[in-house]
């Protein structure tokens, strides 16, 4: 019996520890290419490699985000900043936004949620051409004039109808991140 | 204040059965009986919190410093065997008949998403020990609420005039769906 | 039973999930859209396959007593196989699926395969079996996600045909418990008929 037991245990330990050595850089390899997807997205066109030149600043809160900045040959032509809010509707949200130098947001997109569909949902785009979306009224905006809180809360922000709990959170991630790149001096 | 949050997310606006599809198959099979379905909440509750102790436990002092995290899946629902086992032989020692009651649910304790399911999510979701205890404690919790009720509805429902069709997993499954659009409603808690 | 009739019996008389009424859990979680579904069911039956066949082959030197932990391993090993590959080569599949790939393990189906089947058939006809079911669960799956996706959200595929939202609740929680409840009621009317 402890024969068979060892002999199962040793079998499988093995094939996974393979299968994992296997796997690990087609791992690697898609998780960049989706951060650099989403990096893509959200600053203006660049020349280097923003995952190299990665560097973390803190919140102010406690914790740190990832900035990866764009570069045009030298010139800074954007910062992306990999935020987050846990007080989405369904908990935990990840964006990716964009800003230009001058602290402008570019644009931003949501990497990783679990809300509502239909409602909270409606934060990342749906495919439709032509329609506006709820993330068009932060782009261009720099939050040091523009108020990120929606409107029911005394800010600027038109929240998604019925959805104002992920509209909220999604302003607090943008917040977040433009925080952090100014505590870090970079806008 | 934040496990207030904790708890009442995850009993009522997340409830691990109606909103995250978590231990469908034990909320199927047990809850034709209110009593049963109390005592198989109690044998879960003890479980699921032993189970993300020891998960936790485990993963932070043995699969990270060891860079064998992808032993998780293997290891966890070991632990949750065994935990199952012992539970078994406990309730034997100490309660014959809610063991008789409860019958070839308890070994399928093992194979309730609820619990491998809970163990894992709190790693995913970065709690520390005590929050994933609490959060352990609640999903349980939430579990045994959706099981109670559903097991109060069908034993009314033993006594309406269903469809022969639709006669007892298909009309459950339906008054389930019902009862998930009245949890949805939690929604404006948090 | 001819291996044809093992083949198929996972399709109708006796579907895993629409008349066993096994692994309702991912079934019920996965099936928002037809691919979702689909992709869950090809992962498990992945698993069902490699699993009946590891169990079918080792069944002579698994002691009684351990038979079920033993098997839990092999799942357990069958299932971070998935986990990685589908990681590494089909990431958004493997984020949209997300726990529930590697609660395949606590799947009952693969489970009840394995005690039910595997430990007692041979190599052939356990792969033969964990084939169909693994088969007819996907079916159902992509039947139910396929349902689920028109009903709820006027696209298939990913294929939009309508403008805006349709029936909602179809893609939430209670759209899948109402809607897998009618596919068994339609499928025990199937079976009882024929």
């Amino acid at each position: 019996m402890v024969l068979s037991l060892t002999l199962i245990s040793v079998g499988a330990s093995a094939s996974l520890g393979f299968v994992y050595e296997l796997t690990k850089s087609p791992i690697e390899i898609s998780m960049l290419n989706r951060k650099l997807e989403a990096i893509k997205q959200v600053v203006p066109a660049f020349t280097n490699d923003p995952n190299e030149e990665m560097f973390r600043l803190p919140t102010g809160e406690g914790d740190s985000l990832d900035v990866y900045p764009a570069k045009n040959g030298e010139e800074i032509v954007g910062y992306a900043v990999t935020s987050y809010t846990n007080n989405g509707f369904s908990g935990f949200i990840r964006f990716a936004v964009g800003f230009t130098p001058d602290g402008t947001i570019y644009n931003i997109t949501v990497l990783e949620h679990k809300e509502t569909p239909g409602l909270g949902t409606k934060m990342v785009p749906d495919g439709t051409p032509e329609k506006p979306e709820f993330k068009d009224q932060f782009k261009g905006k720099n939050p040091a004039e523009f108020t990120l809180r929606v409107k029911k809360d005394g800010g600027q922000v038109d929240a998604i109808t019925a959805a104002t709990i992920s509209s909220r959170a999604y302003c607090e991630g943008v917040q977040r991140a433009y925080n952090t790149l100014e505590k870090g001096g970079l806008i | 204040m934040e496990y207030i949050l904790l708890i009442i997310s995850a009993i009522f606006v997340n409830n691990v059965v109606l909103a995250q599809f978590l231990g469908v198959c034990p909320f199927l099979g047990v809850s034709n009986k209110v009593n049963t379905a109390i005592g198989m909440s109690g044998a879960v509750t003890f479980v699921m919190v032993l189970a993300t102790m020891v998960t936790y436990l485990i993963h932070v002092y043995v699969l990270i410093p060891m860079g064998i995290a992808f032993m998780q899946t293997i290891t966890f629902i070991l632990v949750i065997a065994a935990l199952v086992q012992m539970v078994e032989i406990i309730l034997k020692k100490i309660s014959q008949p809610l063991y008789q009651s409860l019958g070839i649910f308890l070994p399928l304790i093992t194979t309730n998403c609820a619990v491998l399911g809970v163990a894992i999510l709190v790693i995913k979701k970065n709690y520390n020990l005590a929050e994933g205890i609490v959060y352990g404690a609640a999903t349980a919790i939430g579990f045994g609420l959706a099981l109670v009720i559903l097991a109060g509805i069908r034993e009314q429902l033993e006594l309406a005039d269903v469809p022969s069709g639709m006669k007892g997993v298909p009309i459950s499954l339906v008054t389930a769906g019902i009862l998930a659009l009245a949890f949805m409603g939690f929604a404006g808690l948090v | 039973m001819n291996q044809m009739q093992n083949f198929t019996k996972g399709f109708l008389k006796e579907n895993p999930i629409l008349v066993l009424v096994l692994g309702t859990c991912p079934t019920l979680a996965t099936t928002s859209s037809a691919m979702n579904g689909l992709g869950m069911g090809l992962a498990t039956t992945f698993v069902l396959i490699g699993s009946n066949v590891v169990i079918a082959l080792m069944k002579n030197i698994i002691p009684d007593k351990v038979r079920i932990p033993a098997f839990i391993v092999v799942i357990a090993t069958f299932v971070t196989i998935v986990d990685l590959v589908m990681q590494a080569y089909v990431p958004a599949l493997y984020v949209t699926l997300g726990i529930f790939i590697p609660l395949i393990v606590v799947n009952c189906i693969v489970l009840g395969r394995a005690e039910a089947y595997a430990s007692k058939n041979t190599v052939w006809s356990s792969f033969v079996d964990g084939a169909g079911m693994g088969l007819g669960f996907t079916l159902a799956l992509g039947v139910l996600g396929a349902v689920r996706e028109i009903l709820g959200g006027g696209s298939i595929f990913g294929f939009k045909f309508i403008e805006g939202d349709a029936i909602l609740v179809f893609i939430l929680a209670p759209g899948a418990f109402i809607a897998l409840g009618y596919m068994i009621a339609v499928v025990n009317r199937i079976n009882k008929k024929a």
